[in-house]
Order: C-alpha cells, then sequence, then structure tokens
C-alpha cells in the first residue's frame, strides 16, 4: 500500500520526445487508469513507472520515496503484462512463488501464500500444470497470481485483457475491480479500451500524444471533456463535432454534441437538417447514421422505440444549447 | 488440426523423395554396406585377394591397447572441444545479446571465422605455435614457457582442441544468440520485476528456455568432434606425439590408408558409427527429457 507520485515525468527516445511532462497524484489504494490510443505514450508511461524504462525528466515516488533510479526489484511493484510473461518451464504454482523463492522466503510460507493466491483466484486444482496447458483466461489469472503473492505496494497493469475474447475480457474485468478492492492496494492500469477505463477506474487519465490531456472521474470525464480529443475518444458512439461557425461560433471553432443529447424530427423543423444513411437497431436503443449537406456525420442515439426516419430520408437535428460543448480551433474546451 | 495434402498413386510421392534416396543410398547406404562386409576380411596387401574371418578383426581391435587408448583420447577431445564451444560461444551470445550499439558489426566479426575451412585453421594455428617459428610459441618462450607440442602430449591435445573448437564458436554463437532473441522480452523483464538479479535471470530463466538450442548444439557439436576435426588434427599433429591425439576417426585413416590395413579400418568405421549412433540415440532419449520445447 503506497502512494504514488508522477510528477513532470518526461521520456525521450533520441531527439523523440514520446512524453511531455505527466503529472498525477494516486491516492493509497486508488485505482487509476491510463487510457488512450496506440502510441500515445501510455505503456511507455507504465514501464517508467515499473522501471522498466529510463526516466528522461521528473520524478516518480512511491510511497513518497524517488524510485527514478531504482532497479525494478527494488521497487516494490508488481506487474501485470499483455502477454502475461509466465515462465513457460514452470508450473503455476513455480510461477507464482517465483518472487518470494529469489527473496529467499521459507518454502512452507511460499507455499502458504501461493496457496492463498491460488483459492482467491480459483486456480488451486491447476497448481501442478504447465502455463501451455491452461486457458487464456487461466493464464491471465496466473500472472495475477504471480503479482498478489509478493503483496506488492503497487499494481501495474500493461492492457493484460486485450488478448481474451470479449465475453471472458467483460468477466475478467470484473474480477480484477473486485480483487483490487479486497486487496486495498494501489492500481495503474493502462488500456486503449475505453469502457475498461470507464468500469474499472476510480480516475482516469486520458492520453494524447504524449500528454495527459484530462485526469478525474470517470464519469466526470464523460460529462465534461476538457479537450475535443477527450470529447471524442470516450464515449462509444462517439461525440458528433458540427462547425460552430453555421450555429453564431467563431471560425475554425468545434460544436461536440453526444449522440443521446441529438433528437430526430420532421425536415426543416430542427436546427439542422441531414440525410439518413445508416440505421442500426441494438434493442434497448438505436443508433442512426445522418449525412449534413456538408458532408460532416453525425449519429444519434435514441430509444429503440422511438419512431425512425426512413433511410435516405430527410430528418430535421435538434439539441439543447446546454449540452453544446465549444471547442477552440487547437481542441480545447471554450468554457 | 493439421491440414494435409493428399496426393492419390504412388508415382509421383515416390519421384518425389526419389533424389534424396538416390544420394542416401549412394553416399550413405553402399559405402556403409561395404564397410561391414569388409569388416568381415582381412585382404591382402596388394588387393588381389581377400580372406574371411568372421568377426575376427573386431576381436583384434577390441584387444588392441592402442585402439582401446583411442577410445579414452576420443572421448577427451569431443568432451573438450564440445565444453570449449559451446560454452565460449553462450558466453559471446549473452554479450552480444546485451549489446544494443555496435552490435551488427560485432556479431558479423564474430561469424567469421565460420567461414574457415577446417585444414586451413588447423594449418594456421599450427604456424602459431609452431615450436621453431611459432609467433605465440616465441612470446611463450619469452614467458619462460617451452612450447612443445611435438613433443609434449597435452599440449598437443590442448591445440587441437583449441583449433577444432575455434571455427566452431561461431556456428554455436549464431544458434545461442537466435535462441536468446527469442525469448520474449516480456518473461525476462517479469523476472527482473519478480526480484531476479542478471545471473539469477538467467540461471532460472533464460537458460532453460535455451534448453531446446543447447540440445540441439551438443548432438552437432559431438558429431563434428568425432569426424569433422579430422583436417585439423592431420595438419597439426597428425594424431601425434605418440598417438595422443588419434581420436577414432584419425585412426581409421591412419590404419586403413596410411598402414593398408583394410579390414581392421573396416572394422574401425563399423564401430565408430555405432558409438555415434548410441550416443545420439542416448542423448535423445536422456536428455531431451529434461528439454522444454
Amino acid at each position: 500500500m503506497a502512494t504514488l507520485t508522477l510528477e513532470n515525468v518526461q521520456k525521450s527516445f533520441g531527439d523523440t520526445k514520446v512524453i511531455h511532462g505527466v503529472d498525477i497524484d494516486v491516492a493509497d489504494g486508488e485505482f487509476i487508469v491510463i487510457v488512450g490510443p496506440s502510441g500515445c505514450g501510455k505503456s511507455t508511461l507504465l514501464r517508467m513507472v515499473a522501471g522498466l524504462e529510463g526516466v528522461s525528466g521528473g520524478e516518480i515516488r512511491i510511497g513518497g520515496k524517488r524510485v527514478n533510479e531504482q532497479e525494478p526489484m527494488d521497487r516494490d511493484i508488481a506487474m501485470v503484462f499483455q502477454n502475461y510473461a509466465l515462465y513457460p518451464h514452470m508450473s503455476v504454482a513455480e510461477n507464482m512463488g517465483y518472487g518470494l523463492k529469489i527473496a529467499k522466503t521459507p518454502k512452507a510460507e511460499i507455499a502458504a501464500r501461493v496457496q492463498e493466491a491460488a483459492t482467491l483466484l480459483q486456480l488451486t486444482p491447476y497448481l501442478k500444470r504447465k502455463p501451455r496447458e491452461l486457458s487464456g483466461g487461466q493464464r491471465q489469472r496466473v500472472a495475477m497470481g504471480r503479482a498478489i503473492v509478493r503483496r506488492p505496494s503497487v499494481f501495474l497493469f500493461d492492457e493484460p485483457l486485450s488478448n481474451l475474447d470479449a465475453k471472458l475480457r467483460v468477466q475478467m474485468r470484473l474480477e480484477i475491480k473486485q480483487l483490487q478492492r479486497k486487496l486495498g492496494v494501489t492500481a495503474l492500469y493502462v488500456t486503449h479500451d475505453q469502457v475498461e477505463a470507464m468500469t474499472l477506474a476510480d480516475r482516469m487519465i486520458v492520453m494524447n500524444a504524449g500528454v495527459a490531456d484530462q485526469i478525474g472521474a470517470p464519469l466526470d470525464v464523460y460529462a465534461d471533456p476538457a479537450t475535443a480529443f477527450v470529447a471524442g475518444f470516450i464515449g462509444s458512439p462517439p461525440t458528433n463535432f458540427l462547425p460552430a461557425a453555421r450555429f453564431g461560433g467563431a471560425e475554425g471553432e468545434m460544436l461536440g454534441i453526444r449522440p443521446e443529447h441529438l433528437t430526430l424530427g420532421a425536415a426543416g423543423a430542427g436546427r439542422i437538417d441531414g440525410r439518413a444513411v445508416s440505421i442500426e437497431p441494438l434493442g434497448a436503443e438505436t443508433l442512426v447514421h445522418l449525412r449534413l449537406e456538408d458532408g460532416t456525420a453525425v449519429t444519434v442515439r435514441q430509444e429503440g422505440t422511438a419512431e425512425l426516419p426512413a433511410e435516405g430520408a430527410e430528418a430535421g437535428l435538434s439539441w439543447a444549447t446546454g449540452e453544446e460543448m465549444r471547442f477552440d480551433d487547437a481542441g480545447r474546451r471554450l468554457r | 488440426m493439421e491440414k494435409r495434402v493428399i496426393f492419390k498413386g504412388i508415382w509421383l510421392p515416390l519421384l518425389l523423395v526419389a533424389p534424396q534416396m538416390l544420394i542416401t543410398a549412394v553416399f550413405f547406404f553402399y559405402p556403409a554396406g561395404q564397410a561391414v562386409w569388409q569388416s568381415l576380411f582381412i585382404p591382402d596387401p596388394f588387393g588381389l585377394s581377400m580372406q574371411y574371418v568372421g568377426l575376427g578383426n573386431f576381436e583384434y581391435l577390441l584387444s588392441d591397447p592402442y585402439y582401446r587408448a583411442s577410445f579414452l583420447t576420443t572421448a577427451v577431445f569431443s568432451t573438450l572441444v564440445t565444453v570449449v564451444s559451446m560454452g565460449v560461444a553462450l558466453y559471446l551470445a549473452v554479450l552480444a545479446d546485451r549489446l544494443i550499439k555496435g552490435s551488427g558489426t560485432y556479431r558479423t566479426l564474430l561469424i567469421w571465422p565460420y567461414a574457415v575451412a577446417p585444414a586451413v585453421a588447423g594449418v594456421l594455428w599450427m604456424f602459431m605455435f609452431n615450436t621453431r617459428v611459432g609467433v605465440i610459441t616465441w612470446y611463450l618462450g619469452q614467458l619462460g614457457y617451452d612450447w612443445n607440442h611435438v613433443l609434449n602430449g597435452s599440449e598437443a591435445m590442448g591445440l587441437v582442441v583449441v583449433a577444432s573448437a575455434w571455427g566452431r564458436i561461431s556456428y554455436n554463437f549464431l544458434f545461442f544468440l537466435a535462441g536468446l532473441q527469442s525469448i520474449p522480452r516480456s518473461v525476462i523483464e517479469a523476472a527482473a520485476i519478480d526480484g531476479a538479479h542478471f545471473w539469477t535471470r538467467f540461471r532460472t530463466i533464460v537458460f532453460p528456455l535455451l534448453s531446446p538450442t543447447t540440445f540441439f548444439l551438443l548432438v552437432v557439436n559431438i558429431v563434428y568432434a568425432f569426424f569433422e576435426t579430422f583436417g585439423v588434427i592431420h595438419t597439426i599433429t597428425a594424431g601425434g606425439p605418440q598417438q595422443s591425439t588419434t581420436i577414432l576417426v584419425y585412426k581409421v585413416f591412419a590404419d586403413g590408408f596410411v598402414g593398408q590395413d583394410l579390414g581392421s579400418s573396416a572394422a574401425q568405421s563399423v564401430i565408430l558409427l555405432l558409438v555415434v549412433g548410441a550416443l545420439t540415440v542416448l542423448q535423445f532419449k536422456y536428455v531431451e527429457r529434461k528439454v522444454h520445447y
């Protein structure tokens, strides 16, 4: 259990700067998710915290202690890798006990702690098996077991669910959350999946091109995005962007409106007209994709019971002015 | 599920494997059969007639102290060559694997010795250690050590081992390096986070994961030490002094082509064939079990 602090952390590979100064204060026991598209530097940031990448600038503190120069093993962290990184020649029990064995923990204690973690993760029947004899979900559990057994102060997760199928991902997501709550360990979790970020995080960090665009509780970030990038990245289907000049804004400004805030009406009756190009009924809700006169694509999300326009028909779009989000030409939110 | 293409009929498959079978038949089955056949006879010195002696050649060989000594020489020689060439290669590969800058140059230079033919390598080492004009012999003399592999059996053995292992290091290095690079980085990183320092990681993670490569090289290197080192030994020591570097394959040559005892030479080939066959079977049976693929 410890706090984790990143202060103006920077990373360069040669002349290329990939992380431009990130500040985060993680409270003890907090679950933080770093989310962003591939190449935004989120994994690099995590690896810097783990000590697998050097820190080019700034400071990382775990439990208030500067760890920039420390080896991974001295940082009191555990990491779960995307490909699990299990030791293929060791049994599940040996995999989980490896760290303790190296720390010269007495054999009886290793066995007890492995047993405890195995019970928690429902791995008891598999302790003697090799990783190749396990399914993806089981391997994932072993990787988590290996992290738990060492009782670290910080858990690091590097896209741990991206190799699992959709159904298993949802299940493991719940398990990770419950486990972290039960153990009360500070966790830093990297993902490109905004649904994972929304559901797991106490607070999330949305990263874009090496910069932390916004840090906050998932619902706050969703309701009040700080940049056009965050508005577009968080939420599915993404926020619609319309040129603000048509609605009394300055040239270059954009207007962001979430799909659920748009309503469809008769052509000419709304604030702007669009042609319905395709309709996706999902049961409880329906997504209507429209194209405006200038070619902008707009998505409307409405109740499954609401009336639908015919494909190819013109429809009027309206929204409450209070739901509008205005962004300047650099993507910053205007308030 | 593995998908297999199934051909109908027997002629096309036969035709396709025929070239390989032909080569094996001409260059392996026929000579091996000839060796087995000849090992049962003693030909006269002019090769005009042969006398059937049954297993007489084998009986004579196994009671011959020189032949038995040659077995021991071969065991010592092949063990040393294998251990030295694999050990040095693994050490260099581990270093090259850690290298980031200049690794291309380093690797290329390390691979060069493999291109040198064994006989040429033998001549190279022979001149360096020549008892009269050798550079290294001269330096050793300056240090007060009198190197003379022509008279000293241990020095002769040392020299042929080093010369044989030297060219082999490159080959082993290539395989070890490829093996090291196929170990996922994240596994090494996980071990580092688990608290394992370099040497512990090597002992508990890297070396076990490298075992398929090590096993393969073990088999290949022992076969190399048994057969292909002939050129090196022939150029440097010619089996001497006092047969101290006469390994089995060299004795086949010395007794058969120099000594003209073709029956005994053929019998030795047969024994050599059996020894290498048995060694390989043994390795696959016992060592392979401990290998993690």
